[in-house]
């Protein structure tokens, strides 16, 4: 085995007070291994975003993030604040969902790839105009030149999302930590994009966290996936492995969600209710009240993940009952 | 729920304004004199405790005239914004809904009323028709309800973005149904907002024209008339024009406050 | 399992339509003698809605799909061209007979947290779609919430409770069972359910299909999710820039695609079977500015196989069988 090149173990987010504080992220650990491409997959209010930010500890006042999260051997969590500016978009860079607010409007795009280069690399100004040039071209921006005396308004949305990369990819990380990059993009634009982060990671032997709310997406791109719901992962596994044979309740019902060829205009595999929010999570397994396969237990009961195959876990009591019923994939 | 938790300034500006609206309808409970009584024994008496306030040149009781005013200055709060806020939201909701042609027109009308200055346009408008609580109400009507028109028709503009509007329209609604039944209640907070602090303004605007004898005429008793009767006797008899001055300010804080408490909520409302 | 339709009729056809949305004209460019622009967002859109079928109408952003639906329900007049319904063109419709037409076809909107009145209780929101079109009289308007209510299933008490005390996917049915009151034969969805989990999105989908059998439905759904327009149409029009490049049966259209648009858009879709995947990117290129449409064929800009007479000549939508397609290359 090589070695973990991120290692998250026992991280909980919460917001708010003592008291009246909310769990946003509750107790989840997961490897990322080196030029790996992991997928947080989720609904809203499942915590993944949460997850990615308080790996960088990004995260709005009021909040405390405790755990631990390994890299390189040095804890994230625990490290001081000037030296953790280093590692932020440096060894670790992310992008987001939204590259129109990512980007700052009133500078070239030029001037935010270089601040960048020289926040994290001691090039020369001549060295840094050069790099600028080949991290455009890396991203597949043609007429580089021209392109980085650019404002970002002046990019189209798949473009700006190619520059917000270019400025990730700036300082060569070694982790990079995308938060829905393709959400707000079109379908062609959208694979455009995923193809570019996986030729990116083959190129630059760097690992990707992939956060999405797509299992297609997941599909196309991942090498591994942990489900998230409510705060928690349910799920955690080989990528087809989990498509293949889903051990979660809930995966399985996600999975059956999405319409897929061969059962056109019949009833999908559903499920009722809706996500919990931050302030209601039922107790027990936090998915029960939507779980077909509930028991008593369920409800009283917080299941852990359990290992099922070898690198595939799951948090459920029922997991037998659940690959036994089947699924609308296999 | 949220009735247990006002904010501040709505409590402390509904205090004030809740004790302005008392004084306002029963001034004889609280006055101790008759405010237009004149007494030739006690001119220019400084305050004391038969006359809390003092008396004026014709030995009329400040206090009394003071809680006497607060009928016509609380009236000319309401009757000084009442008509600028209807108009002004009607025109407002339609033009904004309509956009186009009546926009730019509107757009010009407001150009030329911001342009002006407030008071000074009251003024003119006051000395063609000649002074009176009436008059004055009418300028500011026609002044006025431009501001309030300006606030709602850029809101029904957002509002009507919004697909409930379309909405509507699919359904085959009326415009007139889609304006007021559906747009206008969902614009009109920042108006509301607006109206209370403006009874500030009006006050304040009611009293300079009582001042300057274009609105309320003597011997009624009006903030604004006080502190003009008191103006030739600032250095002997200071308080005949100081106490209307505080109940301005009061009355004025009050409103601002209630303004102020009312963006809050409706804000956290939304 | 599939219905089979017996009869085909055209409920609501689209006939060559286009429409366009000037751009701001300021006094600078005026001076400057730039010549007005507009965005273009239909450029001779023509195709039939059939009775009781589900049409899927699909595309990425910029296609057009949006105001086609909106132009569909007259929120949006054609420029030119027309939509007619039946046999009359919607857009001569005046007074009540307009009202009525907005009864027979009705929109169900995408965003469920603008597209009801904030300030209207669900039972006031029926209530004045009820009464405006003289449904029912007064006295029997209770029952018939409940029974949309029942509908869409939405529990009874929810008639008492505002919008936002609902999450999205209920919202959702809040707006299908105000479209569902009056009482429509048409029913144009757009973008559905693209804003909800994906969950919550399959409920939404299972309930459209089941009202869709119960009250012989004909709808238009619009939507950029590739997968959902296949689950749930009968047949499906593929847009870009304003055209139908691509129209016919669902299962035609999805297993041989014939315009190379329709085929990059369909690889460009990440498959779900993880076993499947592609390095190979499906389509390069961006698109092309619905201010400044390309001449010809307005695929050609990212076209792979696009040829000299693509460039000159824009192609038409072209019979086979069922399955049109606009393209120049043969078969």
């Amino acid at each position: 085995m090589t070695e973990v090149a991120l290692q998250v173990s026992n991280l909980t987010t919460t917001f708010g007070h003592q008291g009246t504080a909310v769990t946003a992220v509750d107790d989840i650990s997961f490897d990322v291994m080196p030029g790996e491409v992991l997928g947080l997959v989720g609904e809203s209010g499942s915590g993944k975003s949460v997850t990615l930010r308080s790996i960088m500890r990004l995260m709005p006042q009021h909040s405390s993030v405790t755990g631990r999260v390994l890299w390189q051997g040095r804890d994230l969590l625990a490290m001081p604040e000037p030296e953790l500016r280093k590692v932020r978009g440096g060894e670790i860079s992310m992008i987001f969902q939204e590259p129109t607010t990512a980007l700052n409007p009133v500078l070239p795009v030029a001037v935010q790839i270089e601040e960048n280069l020289r926040a994290h690399t001691t090039l020369s100004k001549a060295d840094r105009g050069k790099r600028s040039l080949e991290l455009m071209d890396l991203v597949g921006i043609s007429d580089a030149k021209r392109r980085l005396t650019q404002y970002p308004h002046q990019f189209s949305g798949g473009m700006r999302q190619r520059v917000m990369i270019a400025i990730a990819l700036a300082s060569t990380p070694k982790l990079l930590l995308a938060d829905e990059p393709t959400t707000a993009l079109d379908l062609t634009i959208q694979d455009q994009i995923l193809k570019l982060i996986l030729d990116l990671r083959d190129e630059l032997k760097m690992s990707v966290v992939l956060v999405t709310h797509d299992l297609g997406v997941v599909a196309a791109t991942c090498d591994r996936m942990a489900v998230m719901y409510a705060g928690r992962i349910v799920e955690s596994g080989p990528v087809a492995d989990v498509f293949g044979q889903p051990n979660h309740a809930y995966t399985r019902g996600l999975l059956g969600s999405v319409p897929r060829s061969g059962t056109e205009r019949s009833p999908l595999l559903s499920i009722e209710g809706t996500p919990p929010g931050l302030m209601n999570r039922p107790t027990g397994c936090a998915f029960n009240p939507r779980c077909e396969f509930a028991t008593d237990r369920c409800r009283s009961e917080n299941p852990v993940l359990q290992a099922m195959a070898h690198g595939h876990e799951a948090a459920c009591f029922h997991s037998d009952r659940v690959k036994a019923a089947g699924w609308a994939g296999s | 729920m949220s009735r247990l938790n006002l904010p501040r300034p709505l409590v402390l500006g509904g205090i004030l304004i809740g004790a302005s609206v008392l004084l306002a309808v029963f001034p004889q409970l609280f006055a101790p004199y008759d405010p237009v009584a004149m007494d030739y024994n006690a001119l220019l008496k400084a305050p004391s405790w038969a006359h809390p306030m003092g008396t004026d040149n014709f030995g009329r009781d400040v206090l009394s005239r003071v809680i006497h005013a607060y009928t016509i200055d609380m009236q000319i709060a309401f009757f000084g914004t009442v008509f600028s806020f209807v108009f002004g939201i009607i025109i407002g909701a339609v033009v904004g809904y309509a956009g186009g042609a009546a926009d730019t027109v509107f757009g010009r009308i407001v150009d030329a009323v911001i342009t002006f200055p407030f008071l000074v346009l009251v003024i003119a408008i006051v000395s063609v028709l000649g002074p009176g609580l009436v008059n004055m109400y009418i300028a500011l009507a026609v002044v006025g309800w431009v501001f309030y028109a300006r606030i709602i028709a850029a809101e029904v503009k957002v509002q009507k973005r919004l697909d409930y509007a379309d909405a509507g329209r699919a359904m085959g609604y009326t415009p007139l149904r889609i304006i007021f039944r559906h747009l206008l209640p969902n614009a009109i907070t920042p108006a509301i907002v607006y109206v209370v602090t403006d009874m500030a303004l009006a006050i304040l605007l009611g009293s300079s024209l009582g001042y300057l004898g274009l609105g309320a005429q003597p011997p009624a008793a009006e903030w604004g008339v006080q502190i003009a009767d008191g103006k030739n006797f600032m250095t002997t008899g200071w308080w005949i024009s100081v106490f209307p001055g505080v109940a301005i300010v009061l009355t004025g804080l009050g409103f601002s406050l209630i303004g102020d408490g009312l963006a809050e909520v409706l804000r956290t409302r939304k | 399992m599939g219905r089979i339709m017996t009869v085909t009729q055209t409920l609501l056809s689209v006939q060559n339509v286009t429409k366009a949305f000037p751009l701001p004209h300021g006094l600078i460019q005026r001076l400057r003698q730039v010549p007005p622009q507009a965005v273009h967002a239909l450029n001779g859109v023509s195709l039939d809605v059939m009775r009781g079928e589900t049409l899927g109408i699909v595309g990425e952003s910029g296609c057009g799909k949006s105001t086609l639906a909106r132009c569909l329900v007259r929120l949006h007049e054609c420029d030119t061209g027309r939509v007619v319904f039946g046999d009359t063109d919607i857009a001569s419709l005046n007074g009540p007979a307009r009202r009525a037409f907005n009864a027979k076809v009705q929109m169900i909107f995408q965003d469920p947290y603008s597209s009801l009145n904030p300030r209207m209780k669900v039972r006031q929101i029926l209530t004045e779609a009820l009464s405006v079109h003289q449904m029912r009289p007064s006295a029997e308007i209770p029952a018939r919430i409940a029974e949309l209510l029942d509908l869409v299933r939405l529990p009874q008490d929810a008639a008492e409770k505002y919008p936002h005390e609902f999450s999205g996917g209920q919202r959702q049915r809040i707006g299908i069972a105000r479209a569902l009151s009056v009482e429509p034969e048409v029913l144009v969805a757009d973008e559905l359910v693209s804003a909800l989990d994906v969950s919550v999105q399959a409920q939404v989908v299972n309930l459209l299909l089941q009202l869709q059998e119960q009250l012989h439905l004909t709808v238009v759904f619009v939507a950029h999710d590739l997968r959902l327009v296949r689950h749930i149409s009968h047949r499906v029009a593929v847009m870009y820039l304003g055209k139908v490049v691509e129209i016919g049966p669902t299962e035609a259209l999805f297993s041989a695609p014939r315009h190379p648009y329709t085929q990059a858009l369909l690889a460009a879709a990440p498959e779900l079977d993880p076993t499947r995947r592609t390095r190979r990117v499906a389509a390069k290129g961006e698109l092309p500015s619905p201010v400044n449409l390309p001449q010809g064929c307005l695929f050609n800009t990212r076209c792979p196989q696009a040829f000299e007479r693509c460039f000159k000549e824009r192609p038409v939508l072209s019979a086979e069988g069922a399955h049109l397609s606009a393209c120049h290359l043969p078969g």
